[in-house]
């Protein structure tokens, strides 16, 4: 009788969670920030597949997947950390885990979600299944033991994790092989590093700065050797010009053997060689960059503004070192995301409440889906690349 | 004597004049802009909490001159390219109010 039951009862939640056998691998997130939303998108057919709501205040949010694909761990501002299944279309798991959020990232091999946040400064890990708390590393520094924000969070081979203080001036390093028991090393950065990316490689870790010229390195190969500056006075002491947005770095920067990085308080690109770390070229741009993204074949590099400028964006021609294009997408674009292999990119711009496909070949525009002022775009091909 | 005629007229000066669209335009530019280093809510985030509680204490001046000039060697920059002096003052009175919504 009751075995009946039971087999009844497994019947039904069969019946309900029936679903058409599909991969992720063409699937992603927009943020739709102001209405606490996301929309699931699928890049084959540019089209919304379906939308989850209740996520909190989603200014600044991001996002990692599942190395599987199939969740999308969001980050809130307001410190919310939700689990997304993207084929069930909701929320899995949700919690809060700070006051105060900027980001997150996903262990080596798939098992940590760490949140990087202001308030408490410092990191958290977290079990990727349940969201269970497994560590929490207080960005503690200075002699009163007070706090850091934390910014630029990557995850390194080795269940390791690197983070810049934006307070106290360091990059850190912590290692969670035993999340019972993090260690962390510390390094001396420069003034007020504001984000940080680690190469695709995962070889080095770069932290911008904002409080002084130019970019701290480390090579995690050799960290012995400490942090080291690059790109130092590229703005020649001359007058900063305001700075109306904080450009935001990853390994996406990398395009061939240059990496592509905003310059703060100038309206330029600057090109390093990673092979020996030195300037090869500054590009002129129209305005503040904030995302400086390069097309996954490196032949292109897309740039976004900071406001006034925010309506432009501007193709580099990484063969020639030069802007080939300059485009007026729409009303403050926000965000770019390529698809795995470059054949497009999704724009979003927040105050058309649209998102634009173009495809990266000719330049034109090949779709527009309409999201509620859209901020970031994450596709699921960031689950099998290091530092995303 | 002389000061107290100054403030005779700063008293008698207008409150600063900022027109319904410019306004909308203000909390959009407040919520949006400001929002990328203050949080869409004003609670914070690389820039500090904006939220009536912080800011109580604070004369509307010297926001409305932090919101011109900026603060030297913080992330906080200079709007005056694009805010008047009344623009400022107007956003600084209503951030000490508790900020008004978007509408959507
Ligand atoms: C690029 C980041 C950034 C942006 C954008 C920004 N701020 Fe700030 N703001 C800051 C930081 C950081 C501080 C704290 C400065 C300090 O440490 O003294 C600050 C401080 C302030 C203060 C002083 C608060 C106090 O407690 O005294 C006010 C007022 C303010 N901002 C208003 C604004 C307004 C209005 C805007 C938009 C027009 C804006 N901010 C945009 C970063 C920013």
């Amino acid at each position: 009788m009751l075995t009946r039951l039971i087999g009844f009862i497994l019947l039904l939640l069969s019946g309900c969670a029936q679903l058409p056998l599909r991969g992720t691998g063409d699937l992603g997130l927009v943020i739709e920030r102001a209405a606490g939303r996301v929309a699931i998108v699928e890049s084959s057919s540019n089209r919304i597949l379906g939308r989850v709501d209740g996520l909190g205040d989603l200014s600044h949010a991001s996002v990692v997947f599942s190395r599987d694909g199939r969740y999308a761990y969001v980050f809130g501002r307001d410190g919310g950390l939700s689990k997304i299944d993207l084929l069930r279309q909701r929320i899995e798991r949700r919690i809060m885990q700070a006051g105060n959020s900027i980001g997150g990232a996903i262990s080596q091999d798939g098992r940590l979600i760490v949140a990087q946040n202001y308030e408490p400064g410092g990191i958290k890990a977290f079990d990727a299944e349940t969201l269970e708390l497994v560590a929490d590393v207080p960005a503690t520094w200075g002699s009163a033991g007070q706090r850091s924000k934390v910014v630029g969070l990557a995850d390194l081979p080795g269940q390791r994790f690197a983070y810049a203080l934006f307070d106290a001036g360091e990059i850190r390093i912590t290692d969670l092989s035993n999340p019972q028991q993090p260690t962390t090393q510390i390094f001396a950065a420069g003034r007020q590093p504001y984000d940080g990316l680690v190469t695709p490689d995962g070889r080095y870790y770069l932290a911008g700065l904002f409080g002084e010229d130019g970019v701290a390195l480390l090579d995690l190969w050799q960290t012995e050797q400490g942090s080291r500056k690059i790109l130092a006075d590229y703005g020649r002491g001359s007058e900063r010009l305001p700075v109306f947005k904080m450009p935001h770095l990853r390994g996406w920067a990398v395009a061939g053997r240059n990496a592509y990085l905003p310059a703060v308080g100038r309206h330029e690109v600057l090109v390093v060689d990673t092979a020996t770390w030195q300037e090869v070229a500054r590009i002129p741009v129209k305005g503040q960059p904030v995302f400086v993204i390069a097309r996954p074949d490196g032949r292109q590099v897309w740039v976004n503004f900071a406001v006034p400028d925010n309506g432009w964006v501007q193709v580099i021609d990484t063969l020639s070192s030069r802007v080939a294009t300059t485009l007026q997408p729409g009303k403050a674009v926000l965000h770019m995301e390529f698809t795995p292999r470059g054949e497009a990119v999704w724009l979003s711009a927040r105050d058309d409440n649209k998102v634009s496909v173009f495809d990266t070949r000719n330049l034109s525009r090949t779709a527009t889906l309409d999201a509620e002022a859209p901020s970031g775009i994450f596709f699921t091909a960031r689950a099998a690349r290091i530092g995303f | 004597m002389r000061g107290s005629s100054l403030l005779t007229l700063l008293m008698l000066m207008p409150a600063p004049v900022v027109h319904a669209d410019d306004r909308a335009a203000l909390v959009r530019l407040v919520r949006q802009d400001c929002g990328s280093c203050h949080g869409m809510t004003l609670k914070g985030g690389l820039g500090t909490p904006l939220t009536p509680q912080a800011l109580r204490e604070k004369p509307v001046e010297s926001m409305a001159a932090t919101i011109l000039y900026g603060r030297a060697g913080t992330p906080m920059p200079a709007w005056k390219s694009m805010l008047s002096e009344a623009d400022a003052e107007w956003i600084a009175g209503r951030l000490q109010e508790g900020f008004p919504e978007e509408s959507r």
